[in-house]
C-alpha cells in the first residue's frame, strides 16, 4: 500500500498541483495581455482605454469575466445543441493543452517530451475545429461564412508555419523545445568568433523565416490584419455571432491563449527562449523566466501594434499571400538552409 | 513504466485539468446567471425576418480544393520533420534524396500555379 | 505496468466504441466527430507502443488535415442523407470484403508471431534504444537512404493527388474581376494616363 502511494499518488498530486499553478499563472497572464492589447490599441488612437475598474483599469479583465458569467446563456432554437456547446469547450481546452510542453526556463516544463514542437504543431492545427464546429452548429448565415473563411485561412498558413519550423529544426536537429532553445546558445555569432550573445539566436541567421513566422502567426490566430473570419463590417462577429455569455468568452480565451502561445513559440524558436541577450555574469544572474517573459511581451507588443495600425486584408489577398508568397519563399529557404548547412559542414 | 511514457502522463493530467476549467466556465452561467427567457432570443441573427431555410448551403468548391492541397503540403511537411532531425546523420545522399522529392512536388506546385488553382476569385 | 495497461484498455475501448458510433450516429457530422475521437485514441495507442512521432503525425495529418476535409464535405455539401442511407446497404458486400481482407492480414501477422515467437528478432532494421536515438531520428536515418525508392514513390503519389484534385475540382468562372498584381505594379503614368490637348469650345 505504501509503495502504491509513493509511486502513483504523490507524483499525481504533484503533477496536479503543477498543472494548476501553471494554468492559473497562464490565465492571469492572458488577462493582463488582453488588457495590454486594449491599452496599446487605445494609446495608438489617442484614447485612454479601460481605466475605471481598479487603478489604471488593472482589474478590467476580471470585471469582464464576472460580467460574462452573469450573462444569460442563449442557445438558438435552430442550433445543434450538443455541438454548439462542445465547440467553445474544444477551443479553450486545445488552446490551453498546448502549454503542457512549453518550457519557460531551463527545466521549467510540465512534460519534456521528445517531440515537443510537433505536439504544439499538432494541437494548434486542431484549433480550427472549435471554429468550424461553432460556425456550423449555430445554423445561421454569418457564423457559417465566418467558419468557412476561418478554416481555409488557418490551413493555408499552417503550411508555411510547418516549413518555418523545419528550417529551425535543420539548425537544431531535435524536436525537443528545450533543445531548440539550448541550441541557440551558440550560433552565427560564435562562429564569427564573438562571445555568446543575441546574435546567435535564430532570428538573425533565419531572418526571412522569422518575419514569415511572425506574419503567419498573425494569420493563424485570426489576428488583425487577417481577422477576416470576424470582420465586423462584413460578418458582424464571424463564427461567434450566435454566442453569448461564457461560451463566447471561452472562444476569446482560446484565441488569446493561442496568441500568447505564438508569442512564446516565436521566443523559443527565434529569440533564444530564456537565454540572456549577452552572456555576462550580471545578466546570467537574472532568472531565465524574466528574459522569457520580456521577449514574449515584446513579441506581443508587436502583435498589438500591428492590430492598431495595419488595415485589414481582403480575402483574395490573404490567400494569395499565403499560397503564392509565403509557401514558395519558405520552401526555398528550407532548401537553401539545408544546402548551406551541408556545404559548410555544420550539420 | 518506461521513461518515454512517464513524460506523457503530465500532458494527460494537464489536458484533464484544462478540460475541467473549461467545463466549469461553460456551466457557470447556466447555474448562476439571471434568466429572462424569450422566444425572440432563440431566433438566429438575421435581417429581421426568420431565415427561410437551413443556413447550411452549397458553397464554392474552392474551399475543398484548398483543404485537399493543404493535406498534400501537410504530408510534405510531415516527411520533412524526420529528415530535418536526422539531417546530420544521412549525409549528402539524404540531402539529394529529399531534393528529388521536393523537386517532384515543386512540379506539382508549378502546375497548380499555372492552372490558377491558387487564385481566389 | 499497471498504469500502462489501464491506459491501453481506456484507449482501446474508446477507440472501438467511437468507431462503432461513427457507423451508428444518424447525423453525419456526429459521425465525423466520433471519427476524430477514434483517431485520437489511435494516437494514444501509438504512444503506448513508444511510437511518439507516429502518434503526433497521426494527429497532424489525420485529425488536423484529413478530418477537416471530411468535416467540410459532410457539413457543407448539400447531400441528401436520407437517400444516401437507403442505398448504404448496396455497399455492404464491398465493406465486408475489405473487412475480411483486413482480418485475414491481422490473423497472418498475429499467427506468425504465435507459431514462431522468434520472428520479431529477425527485423532488418530494429528500433534503436530510445535512450540513444529518438524515434523521429531513427525513422529519418532509414527513410531517406535505405528506403529511398519508397520515399520517392510517396512523392509521386502526392504529385498525382495534387494534379488529380486540380483536374477534378478546378472550374474557372468567367464574368468576374480578377486582380493581377503584376499589371497593377507595372502601371506607369505613361501607360495609365493619356494627355490630350483640347481646343477651347470643341470638346473631345
Amino acid at each position: 500500500m505504501d509503495t502504491f502511494v509513493s509511486t502513483y499518488v504523490w507524483p499525481a498530486v504533484i503533477m496536479v498541483a503543477q498543472s494548476l499553478l501553471l494554468l492559473v499563472c497562464l490565465l492571469l497572464l492572458i488577462a493582463y495581455f488582453l488588457l495590454a492589447d486594449r491599452k496599446i490599441w487605445a494609446a495608438v488612437q489617442l484614447r485612454r482605454g479601460p481605466n475605471v475598474v481598479g487603478p489604471w483599469g488593472l482589474f478590467q479583465s476580471f470585471a469582464d469575466l464576472l460580467k460574462f458569467v452573469f450573462k444569460e446563456p442563449v442557445i438558438p432554437a435552430g442550433a445543434n445543441k450538443g455541438v454548439f456547446l462542445l465547440a467553445p469547450l474544444v477551443a479553450v481546452t486545445l488552446a490551453l493543452a498546448t502549454w503542457a510542453v512549453v518550457p519557460l526556463n531551463a527545466g521549467w516544463v510540465m512534460a519534456n517530451i521528445n517531440v515537443g514542437i510537433l505536439y504544439v504543431f499538432a494541437i494548434s492545427s486542431l484549433e480550427v475545429y472549435g471554429i468550424i464546429m461553432g460556425g456550423w452548429a449555430s445554423n445561421s448565415k454569418y457564423p457559417f461564412l465566418g467558419a468557412l473563411r476561418s478554416a481555409a485561412q488557418m490551413v493555408s498558413y499552417e503550411v508555411s508555419i510547418g516549413f518555418v519550423i523545419v528550417t529551425v529544426l535543420l539548425c537544431v536537429g531535435s524536436l525537443n523545445l528545450t533543445d531548440i532553445v539550448m541550441a541557440q546558445h551558440d550560433g552565427l555569432g560564435t562562429r564569427l568568433g564573438l562571445p555568446a550573445s543575441f546574435l546567435d539566436w535564430h532570428w538573425l541567421s533565419l531572418f526571412p523565416m522569422f518575419i514569415i513566422f511572425f506574419i503567419s502567426a498573425l494569420a493563424e490566430t485570426n489576428r488583425p490584419p487577417f481577422d477576416l473570419p470576424e470582420a465586423e463590417s462584413e460578418l458582424v462577429a464571424g463564427f461567434m455571432v450566435e454566442y453569448g455569455s461564457t461560451p463566447y468568452m471561452m472562444f476569446m480565451l482560446g484565441e488569446y491563449s493561442a496568441i500568447v502561445l505564438m508569442c512564446a513559440l516565436t521566443t523559443i524558436l527565434f529569440l533564444g527562449g530564456w537565454l540572456p541577450p549577452v552572456d555576462v555574469w550580471f545578466l546570467n544572474w537574472v532568472p531565465g523566466i524574466v528574459w522569457f517573459l520580456i521577449k514574449a511581451s515584446l513579441v506581443f507588443f508587436m502583435f498589438a501594434m500591428v492590430k492598431a495600425f495595419v488595415p485589414r486584408y481582403r480575402y483574395d489577398q490573404l490567400m494569395r499571400l499565403g499560397w503564392k508568397v509565403f509557401l514558395p519563399i519558405s520552401l526555398a529557404m528550407v532548401i537553401i538552409t539545408a544546402f548551406v548547412l551541408k556545404f559548410m559542414g555544420w550539420a | 513504466m518506461t521513461g518515454l511514457l512517464s513524460s506523457y502522463v503530465p500532458i494527460a493530467i494537464f489536458i484533464g485539468i484544462s478540460l475541467v476549467i473549461g467545463l466549469a466556465l461553460l456551466i457557470a452561467p447556466f447555474a448562476v446567471a439571471y434568466k429572462a427567457p424569450d422566444s425572440e432570443k432563440l431566433s438566429a441573427y438575421e435581417c429581421g425576418f426568420n431565415a427561410f431555410d437551413d443556413a447550411r448551403m452549397k458553397f464554392d468548391i474552392r474551399f475543398y480544393l484548398v483543404s485537399i492541397l493543404f493535406i498534400i503540403f501537410d504530408l510534405e511537411v510531415a516527411f520533412l520533420f524526420p529528415w530535418a532531425v536526422s539531417f546530420s546523420a544521412i549525409g549528402w545522399f539524404g540531402f539529394w534524396s529529399m531534393m528529388v522529392f521536393l523537386g517532384v512536388l515543386t512540379i506539382g506546385f508549378i502546375y497548380e500555379w499555372k492552372k490558377g488553382a491558387l487564385e481566389w476569385e | 505496468m499497471g498504469l500502462q495497461a489501464l491506459f491501453f484498455y481506456l484507449f482501446a475501448f474508446v477507440a472501438i466504441a467511437s468507431a462503432f458510433m461513427v457507423i451508428w450516429a444518424r447525423n453525419p457530422v456526429h459521425s465525423v466527430l466520433f471519427l476524430i475521437l477514434t483517431f485520437f485514441n489511435a494516437a494514444g495507442l501509438f504512444l503506448l507502443t513508444g511510437a511518439e512521432f507516429l502518434a503526433m503525425i497521426l494527429l497532424v495529418v489525420y485529425v488536423g488535415a484529413v478530418a477537416v476535409l471530411f468535416l467540410f464535405v459532410v457539413m457543407m455539401l448539400d447531400i441528401d442523407f436520407t437517400k444516401l442511407r437507403s442505398t448504404a446497404l448496396e455497399y455492404a458486400p464491398v465493406g465486408a470484403l475489405i473487412g475480411l481482407i483486413l482480418a485475414a492480414e491481422l490473423i497472418v501477422v498475429i499467427g506468425g508471431s504465435v507459431i514462431s515467437p522468434e520472428i520479431g528478432k529477425s527485423i532488418a532494421n530494429p528500433i534503436p534504444d530510445l535512450a540513444t536515438r529518438t524515434n523521429t531520428a531513427a525513422l529519418g536515418d532509414q527513410l531517406y537512404t535505405t528506403y529511398v525508392y519508397f520515399f520517392q514513390i510517396a512523392g509521386l503519389v502526392l504529385l498525382v493527388a495534387m494534379i488529380g484534385a486540380i483536374v477534378l475540382t478546378l472550374r474557372h468562372r468567367t464574368n468576374i474581376k480578377r486582380q493581377d498584381i503584376a499589371t497593377q505594379v507595372a502601371r506607369t503614368p505613361e501607360t495609365a494616363v493619356e494627355v490630350v490637348k483640347v481646343k477651347p469650345g470643341q470638346g473631345l
